[in-house]
């Protein structure tokens, strides 16, 4: 019996002790966190995918309170979220936000099978990162899609898929947050992040081929020879020819379609445009299309 | 005696030297010149000629873009098509100078007799003279790497030369051009050794020659014997064990001095050795005393199913249709064109790629023999690391790109990783360790960079 006592008085004691101790230590060494984090925290979506260009979500939230504190939460938004998320947060911090508008991931290359002749066969590792360092490929374009697919793999909301008629990488404009790990993973450079814009419609040269005119005329039917037209054509000053390369501005672009008229190798493509007529070489998204957005 | 080669690892493949026997042909002129602006590790030259301007043989078309770089001379003449861009080795299009060729009008300077010229005839040469003219003739190493040889001859004050090793060693598959310019140019080739040895201000010179060029070992050794017996210099000619990749610096520096060259960014000459590729010899024998600026270079044009295969001295600047045509034409079927012998080599999509400076071989392989076999699973036999030449874990450094570890990549020193393929050569499971390793290293070096761009 006594023995029950003993050890009963003695573990009580130490449990006792170490209590004190720990109340004491976690007074004394108490690290102050801005509650504000934790709450900021639980109203991102909670991906990690760093597409706010910090490690993840926590990361995030750290640099919202803290640019709040500072005076200004401008700069910071969660691709992922987007404006709804932005906002709630907002809401929290006590900030004004200038929202920008969503964007999406854009392809910008159209040379499919039918439109790029393969010249050569690759038959090392097939990744677009080592085909990249061996040459331009298995057509004559430089600067195109590789296909083998490093976006699909970067991409962690199954939004980019590889269609296997064509050689190119599609974006599932539903799925798609705008987190750019696509456009980081593309050793060309070729995805963008461009506005969504209204209702979904885009006007973009679908072409990064930076070639002088006979060289990207024959390497790709369908590219960008930097002739101009549009350039000349744009009522609004949007498209810029810079390196043999037109690139139509989103901020100026007023989506007129007057480029994509003009263009003669059509490498402007105009997408979820209610469609009287199809042009199926442009369609990036089947199924958006075909929804009247009227 | 115990014939010398590196310490650990390499690979012994086919020979494949077809072209051995073969005397060499001087390549038809071609019709139209092509001009990279790259040709050379480090900035582009820049063009100093404009459309339309009239070129001879020999005539500065491009200055050198910065310290590391090197000057550009015209291999023909005729008159300057248009500076544009056009697909070199690799595989990219780049600014090229585009020469169509009218005639064949040389520079006056360059003297075109076939005179042996001595160092003793020109008294005038001192090492600053001897560094300055091959400076200002845009010899690179004419090995493949083409770093500027005038670097090299001047090497950084904390380093001190004690050697020049002469690179003769062509362990490549195939080549044959190195061993067919000792054959024909012997002579040359020690003078231009002692010019070496002179701007370098050492008096010691090895020339490394592996076992199978029989013929070279023995050429050399008695015209080393004729040549140097009396003089102050002292130069050895190594016979080295054939074994890839023999012909790496670091390799060739451990072969026959017996010294290890530490990790980058240490470089040869940080353990007293200056090595040069017999061609980089012969060239700067030509730029200093037949005041001959680089551009033209012996170069193999080789493949089992060629027709005739020969090595060519050959202008710079000519297509390699050109050559191929010489040799018979491109085999019937599907074939793999490299730049270069079958490890090393890179392979191209355009037969209208030029020579270049660091061609030392056109390859043609057929189908059958180029093409990969299908990757199995890695059993972890370690044969890659028994093979790698730089002592690395080529199986583990594959994997962590693969996975795109670079942090441990970094630690476990891939950076050091000569990219010879011997890995790749030796895998029974026929993995693209290579491929993952130099996407690796690649990244690697550019975080490490970007690391000392922030400091």
């Amino acid at each position: 019996m006594n023995f029950i006592l003993i050890a009963v008085i003695v573990l009580g004691a130490i449990g006792l002790i170490a209590a004190i101790v720990l109340f004491a230590a976690s007074k004394k060494f108490a690290v102050y966190e801005d509650p504000r984090i934790a709450q900021v925290n639980a109203l991102l979506p909670g991906a990690n995918c760093g597409g706010c260009g910090f490690a993840g979500c926590g990361g995030m939230a750290d640099a919202l309170v803290k640019g709040a504190d500072a005076g200004s939460i401008e700069g910071l938004s969660c691709p992922v979220g987007g404006a709804d998320v932005m906002g709630s947060v907002a809401d929290l911090l006590g900030m004004a936000i200038a929202n920008g508008e969503p964007k999406v991931a854009v392809v910008r290359c159209n040379g499919t099978c039918e439109h790029r002749q393969k010249i050569a066969e690759y038959a090392g590792l097939r990744t677009c990162a080592a085909m990249n360092v061996c040459g331009a490929g298995e057509t004559a374009c430089g600067f195109g899609c590789l296909g083998c697919g490093d976006c699909v793999e970067a991409c962690q909301f199954d939004a980019i898929h590889v269609n296997p008629e064509t050689g190119i990488p599609e974006v599932d404009e539903e799925k798609c947050v705008a987190c750019g790990a696509c456009a980081k993973a593309c050793p060309r450079n070729i995805i963008e992040l461009r506005k969504k814009g209204p209702k979904g419609r885009r006007v973009y040269v679908s072409c990064v081929n930076k070639d002088k005119g006979p060289a990207a005329m024959k390497a790709c039917a369908v590219s960008c020879i930097g002739c101009g037209k549009c350039e000349k054509e744009c009522p609004f000053g949007a498209i810029t020819v810079e390196a043999n390369l037109a690139y139509i501005d989103p901020e100026k672009c007023r989506l007129c379609r007057k480029c994509e008229k003009v263009c003669p190798k059509h490498a402007i493509v105009a997408v979820n445009f209610p469609a009287p007529k199809p042009k199926p070489e442009a369609d990036e998204q089947p199924e958006a299309r075909k929804e009247e957005n009227v | 005696m115990k014939i010398r080669t590196f310490s650990i690892g390499g690979i012994h493949a086919d020979e494949n030297k077809l072209t051995h026997d073969v005397a060499t042909k001087v390549a038809a002129l071609p019709k139209q010149a092509i001009f990279p602006l790259s040709q050379h590790i480090g900035a582009p030259a820049k063009p100093v000629v404009q459309k339309g301007d009239k070129v001879k043989v020999g005539t500065l078309i491009a200055e050198a873009g910065g310290f590391v770089s090197a000057p550009i001379f015209s291999s023909v003449s005729g008159t300057v098509f248009k500076i544009d861009t056009a697909i070199d080795a690799t595989g990219y299009r780049k600014p090229v100078i585009i020469i169509n060729v009218e005639g064949d009008e040389w520079e006056e300077s360059i003297d075109r007799s076939d005179k042996l010229e001595t160092i003793e005839a020109h008294p005038e040469l001192t090492p600053e003279e001897i560094v300055s003219r091959v400076k200002d003739a845009g010899v690179v190493g004419m090995g493949g790497a083409c770093f500027p040889t005038f670097i090299k001859l001047t090497p950084p004050p904390t380093a001190k030369a004690e050697c020049v090793i002469i690179n003769a060693v062509e362990c490549e598959p195939y080549i044959t051009a190195d061993f067919r310019l000792m054959m024909e140019h012997a002579d040359e080739i020690l003078v231009g050794l002692e010019l070496l040895m002179m701007a370098a201000k050492v008096t010691t010179g090895y020339i490394g020659i592996e076992t199978n060029k029989p013929a070279a070992i023995e050429l050399l050794t008695k015209k080393c014997a004729e040549k140097f017996n009396g003089s102050a210099y002292t130069v050895e000619v190594v016979p080295l064990k054939q074994r890839y990749p023999q012909g790496g610096e670091k390799q060739l520096v451990d072969a026959v001095i017996h010294r290890q060259v530490p990790a980058p960014p240490a470089i040869p000459v940080n353990v007293g050795a200056i090595v040069q590729n017999v061609g980089t010899a012969f060239a700067v024998y030509e730029a200093v005393m037949k005041h001959k600026p680089l551009f033209e270079r012996y170069t193999t044009v080789t493949g089992k199913r060629l027709e005739n295969p020969g090595n060519f001295l050959v202008r710079m600047g000519t297509p390699m249709q050109d050559l191929i045509d010489a040799c018979g034409g491109m085999p019937e079927g599907d074939n793999k064109l490299l730049a270069g012998g079958p490890m090393m080599g890179k392979a191209l999509t355009s037969t209208e790629v030029p020579i270049c400076k660091g061609t030392n071989s056109v390859t043609i392989l057929s189908d059958d023999e180029a093409r990969r076999k299908e990757p199995e699973p890695c059993i972890r036999c370690a044969k890659c690391v028994l093979v790698c030449p730089m002592g690395l874990e080529p199986y583990l450094l594959a994997k962590l790109s693969e996975v795109k570890n670079w942090e441990r990549c970094e630690r476990e020193d891939i950076v050091n990783c000569i990219e010879c393929g011997s890995c790749q050569f030796t895998c029974p499971a026929y993995r693209p360790l290579l491929d993952n390793i130099r996407l690796g290293k690649s990244t690697v070096m550019g975080i490490i960079r970007s690391r000392a761009a922030k400091k």
